[in-house]
């Protein structure tokens, strides 16, 4: 039996862009189903009734929620291929733990400078600077935060690389300027076609978040 | 200075998975866990370490004065659990537990299939990301929000009831991830209803859920890893009174 594999999505998402990379870098094929979140799919809502947002990977009409367990199960559900977790405990405890202040600090960080305003927004940028120096500080001299192989963590936060050029123009400063180690991992795995083919554009994140800051008065 | 205690293994008790023949730990390997009683976080590695047959050193701390060595090994966070082994420091309960389940032979404390163990992982971030965190603002705020709080909760527990339904416990037959990583709900949060006086979490609403929360404080091993109630009320009741100015949970 063939396998099944439908990702519901959308585009500028950058937990569903870990997803498109984790499947990419496994050479997985599957039938990518883009979500209008203001009316959401009565496939959607079924898949994931509890926070009913995206990604969701279904895979043989199984849904998996949440990017990176998704992430995690597509590394072992395929584990001949790419691994993306170390195979070491200790350094798979160190990629977990940091996949996770991902999610908690540098997103939440990174909210504030579009979201907000005046202090707030300041605040957001100084902590979103200070989280990333504390990951450039985690790569140290490696090619990726996997070592010599693009992992996991790797995943986890080279989606936010496309979400840099929103964060850069609207908190009026420049992240290659405080972390230019980090600036040139990210073109590093920019050259792998799993990274540059799931990463929506830049610019299309862009005007996304100045519609979004228009209609909800940010702006002003 | 923070106290040590040597924390006892735990015969085996019924709720683990009996089918599990593989040799107690002989590892002779340093294991040190900084932990605060009363935390559910801190009870759940302790649970998972015990469920190893893990020999560990318990340093206890005082949370409104964190020891060096504590802000030393989790400079991020600064919290506790933080388990040290071998001298390399691992923080985040679920990140230790799955590390201690990787690491030491003993019943399997994650499911071995990948599709229940994400599923494992989705229900340990639901219950501590959102559930226990809008039952806690339902227990520790007033007003308006505190009230906003209680319907959340009451909305987000349904799909715990929903889950546990036809099952003993999260894991199946036997604790596994889930059912540790629950502690909040299975025991915090009945001592909290209590003092707050709060109909949030009851047999009528969440029949199933209570049922599984019966089950789980009665059961040997898991009874053996909680702090006692009269303890747990003099710490928790405080945090309630406005004007506490003490150790709190941040929400």
């Amino acid at each position: 039996m063939a396998d099944e594999v439908i990702l519901l999505d959308v585009d500028i998402s950058l937990f569903g862009m870990r997803v498109r990379v984790a499947l990419a870098e496994k050479g997985i094929e599957y039938e990518h189903k883009i979500e209008d979140l203001v009316n959401k799919s009565q496939l959607l809502l079924e898949m994931n009734p509890v926070h009913k947002k995206i990604p969701v990977l279904i895979h043989n009409k199984k849904p998996i929620c949440e990017s990176l367990i998704i992430v995690q199960y597509i590394d072992e559900m395929w584990k001949d291929k790419s691994p993306l977790l170390p195979s070491d405990p200790y350094q798979r405890a160190q990629a977990r733990f940091w996949a996770d202040f991902i999610d908690k600090m540098v997103y939440e960080s990174g909210i504030k400078i579009w979201t907000t305003k005046g202090e707030e927004k300041e605040t957001g940028k100084k902590e979103f600077i200070e989280n990333l120096k504390l990951l450039e500080g985690v790569l140290g001299d490696k090619h990726y935060f996997g070592g010599e192989e693009f992992g996991y963590l790797d995943v986890a936060l080279i989606t936010f690389y496309s979400w840099f050029y929103a964060y850069e123009a609207i908190g009026e400063f420049s992240i290659e300027q405080h972390c230019p180690k980090l600036i040139e991992w990210a073109k590093r795995c920019m050259e792998r076609e799993s990274v540059s083919k799931s990463l929506a554009d830049p610019h299309e994140i862009y005007d996304f978040v100045l519609i979004l800051r228009k209609k909800y008065g940010i702006d002003q | 200075a923070p106290l040590s205690k040597q924390r006892p293994i735990q015969k085996t008790p019924n709720s683990i998975d009996q089918n599990s023949e593989k040799p107690r730990n002989t590892i002779m390997a340093e294991v040190k866990l900084f932990g605060c009683w009363y935390s559910p976080f801190s009870r759940r590695v302790e649970m998972a370490l015990k469920l190893k047959g893990v020999e560990y050193e318990y340093i206890e701390e005082d949370l409104s004065n964190k020891s060096p060595l504590l802000l030393k090994y989790n400079p991020i966070h600064k919290k506790v659990p933080v388990l040290l082994h071998n001298s390399k420091p691992i923080a985040e309960s679920s990140v230790i537990i799955e590390y201690i389940d990787e690491t030491w032979e003993g019943p399997s404390i994650l499911p071995k299939d990948p599709y229940e163990r994400a599923m494992a992982r989705f229900w340990v971030k639901f219950i501590d990301e959102k559930c226990s965190v809008a039952m806690w603002k339902a227990f520790a705020i007033p007003g308006e929000e505190g009230e906003k709080a209680k319907e959340e909760a009451a909305e987000l527990l349904k799909f715990v009831e929903e889950e546990i339904k036809g099952k003993k416990f999260f894991g199946g037959d036997n604790i596994g991830l889930v059912d540790i990583s629950a502690n909040f709900i299975g025991y915090w949060f009945g001592i909290l209803q209590e003092i707050a006086g709060l109909e949030l979490l009851t047999k009528e609403k969440y029949p199933n859920l209570c049922k599984w929360i019966d089950g789980y404080i009665n059961d040997n091993f898991v009874k053996d890893n909680l702090p006692a109630k009269d303890k747990m009320t003099q710490v928790l009741k405080p945090m309630a009174q406005p004007g506490y100015s003490g150790y709190k949970p941040k929400v």
